[in-house]
């Protein structure tokens, strides 16, 4: 009977165009409950905004899609993440594995203590084995996805913390393509960021959903409306309204969301 | 003439001008006391030991007893082979133990009890740790040697370098080791190419510490090392030292020994304080980093 109830998500998964497929996620901070009964689809090759107040669980969510809470003992979650056919929350998942290939980038650009190249490289040699040539053709490859290439071209032997906070995080975005995921998680990639970086990022990042799944977690709502197929809404760690981007920002179904988006209220 | 509007004669600004006044006048005193005690030190070294320092120093060994002349080879070759032993055996346990008490020092209960002890090692008198090694080695091989004398000083500095890489593995932010797991790295090579590379220079700078306070222990190599009047470069031997051969020339009735010991101290005082510079530097470089 148990077995019944694990394989049910299972079914549901079969829908091509969904990549993730999150049913009843729960998640506790020890005693505290910073998610609660989130339904949610993350679709294949689109962008898929979460916004709210801070505090409202979206990084929370963002979190637990490739597992970042493990390494947090008293963190857990309950309930089903669907991603190729598996529960991700399962035990037996290598989370190292996941992570390959659901890549995250963060708030804050995290460049590596080590040169450009390396930074790059460093990823990649967890899973593949490449010689010199291929390595260097997947760099290049990687930092031309993230659109900084050219800025970088001539100086791969430098650190990556003697980049500008804009080139730092393209470079940890290249950082994540690298490794050729399938999903991208960006945690608020551009708060940490001026306006002219921001944009390139934005830009960047509707460049890469050709390629990737992607979901982002913004505190911008103009951000989200730019960028976003799908945005989800949530408030006090529910999801209080889940759909197409211009849907929710035209035409919300719930008040609370209507009153988040006009500004009324968060 | 009224008072200008960027002047105030309100009491409470007037107190508390006082009051900030007495305190840079309290700290400055407190400051120049603590330094002129530093300065002279340096200066009585200077003038005593100054005039021992020559090549003669360095490439004669120490002098018998009534002869004339003579230098600090033995000791000084002693001790950099001491404490270089002591350095190659206590910075990779230090560096290994300091990771592993970064990594699992809030999750588990023997980390945080190692840690404890290594805090208690710390402030060990140095004496105690030469009298564990004259018990469990000197003793029982029934000879002083220098090996015996580099195991004294490498417990004295293991728990300095463990404190300090715990300390600095420690400053690494979390969001740094995250992005290293969110690549798929396992936990040993987040732990050794992400957060100890991301610390290196600091972690550098705790070895050189250690190297700086375990050169001038003298108590801990009494009982061990003893030490040697003749050049020696034999470990399983007892084996000259500076921090020695200045306790026993200092007092000595001979003017020749007395100069000698001043500089030795000397030779020991700028040595630690180049080590304590560099490590300045180091940490200054690995901000800019």
């Amino acid at each position: 009977m148990n077995t019944a109830t694990l394989n049910d998500p299972m079914t549901t998964a079969l829908d091509e165009s969904v990549t993730i497929k999150v049913n009843d996620l729960n998640f506790f901070y020890g005693s505290f409950q910073g998610l609660k009964n989130i339904q949610l689809d993350v679709y294949d090759k689109k962008v898929t905004a979460f916004i709210g107040p801070s505090g409202c669980g979206k990084s929370t969510l963002l979190r637990t899609l490739n597992r970042m809470y493990d390494l947090y003992p008293g963190q857990r979650a309950e309930g089903s993440i669907v991603y190729k056919g598996r529960n991700i929350l399962d035990k037996d998942v290598d989370v190292n594995v996941l992570r390959a290939k659901i890549g995250m980038v963060f708030q804050k650009p995290t460049p590596f203590p080590m040169s450009i190249y390396e930074n790059i490289a460093f990823g990649v040699r967890l899973y593949e084995n490449l010689p010199k040539g291929e390595m260097d053709e997947r760099v290049e490859w990687a930092l031309n996805k993230a659109a900084i290439w050219t800025e970088v071209k001539d100086k791969l032997q430098k650190s990556g913390l003697s980049l500008s906070g804009g080139q730092q995080q393209r470079l940890c975005i290249a950082r994540a393509v690298a490794v050729k995921p399938d999903v991208l998680l960006l945690d608020e990639p551009t708060s940490a960021l001026d306006p002219i970086s921001t944009v390139k990022i934005e830009e960047l990042i509707s460049e890469l959903k050709d390629d990737y799944t992607i979901t982002i977690v913004t505190h911008n709502m103009q951000q989200a409306a730019r960028c976003s197929d799908f945005t989800a809404y949530m408030y006090l760690g529910e999801l209080v309204e889940f759909g197409e981007t211009d849907k929710i920002f035209l035409n919300p179904s719930k008040k609370e969301t209507q009153d988040y988006i006009t500004g009324r209220f968060g | 003439m009224s008072a200008h509007v960027l002047q105030s004669n309100n009491s409470i600004y007037q107190r508390r001008l006082l009051q900030h006044r007495v305190g840079i006048l309290l700290s400055i005193s407190a400051m120049s006391i603590g330094i002129s005690a530093l300065l002279w030190i340096l200066a009585v070294l200077v003038i005593n030991g100054l005039g021992a320092i020559d090549l003669h120093m360095f490439t004669h060994t120490t002098p018998a007893p009534g002869s004339e002349g003579g230098g600090l080879l033995n000791p000084i070759v002693g001790s950099l082979m001491m404490v270089g032993i002591a350095t190659l055996i206590s910075t990779p346990i230090g560096i290994f133990a300091g990771m592993y008490l970064a990594e699992y020092g809030d999750e588990s209960r023997f980390a945080q009890t190692t840690r404890f002890v290594t805090d208690i090692m710390l402030s060990a008198p140095s004496i105690v740790i030469g009298l564990f090694i004259y018990a469990i080695y000197v003793a029982n091989v029934r000879h002083f040697a220098g090996w015996a004398g580099s195991y004294a000083i490498a417990l004295i500095a293991i728990p300095v370098v463990v404190r300090t890489t715990d300390n600095m593995l420690a400053l690494v932010p979390s969001s740094l080791r995250e992005a290293a797991y969110a690549l798929g790295a396992p936990r040993w090579k987040v732990a050794t190419m992400i957060r100890l590379r991301a610390v290196k220079a600091g972690v550098l700078t705790g070895i050189l510490l250690a190297v700086a306070r375990i050169s001038g222990e003298t108590a801990p190599l009494l009982f061990t090392a003893l030490n040697n009047q003749f050049f020696s470069v034999d470990m399983n031997a007892p084996m000259a030292n500076l921090p020695v051969v200045i306790f026993q020339f200092a007092m000595s009735p001979y003017d020749n020994w007395r100069e000698l010991a001043w500089g030795g101290a000397l030779l020991i005082t700028f040595s630690v304080l180049a080590l304590n510079i560099v490590a300045r530097l180091l940490v200054r470089s690995g901000k800019n980093n």
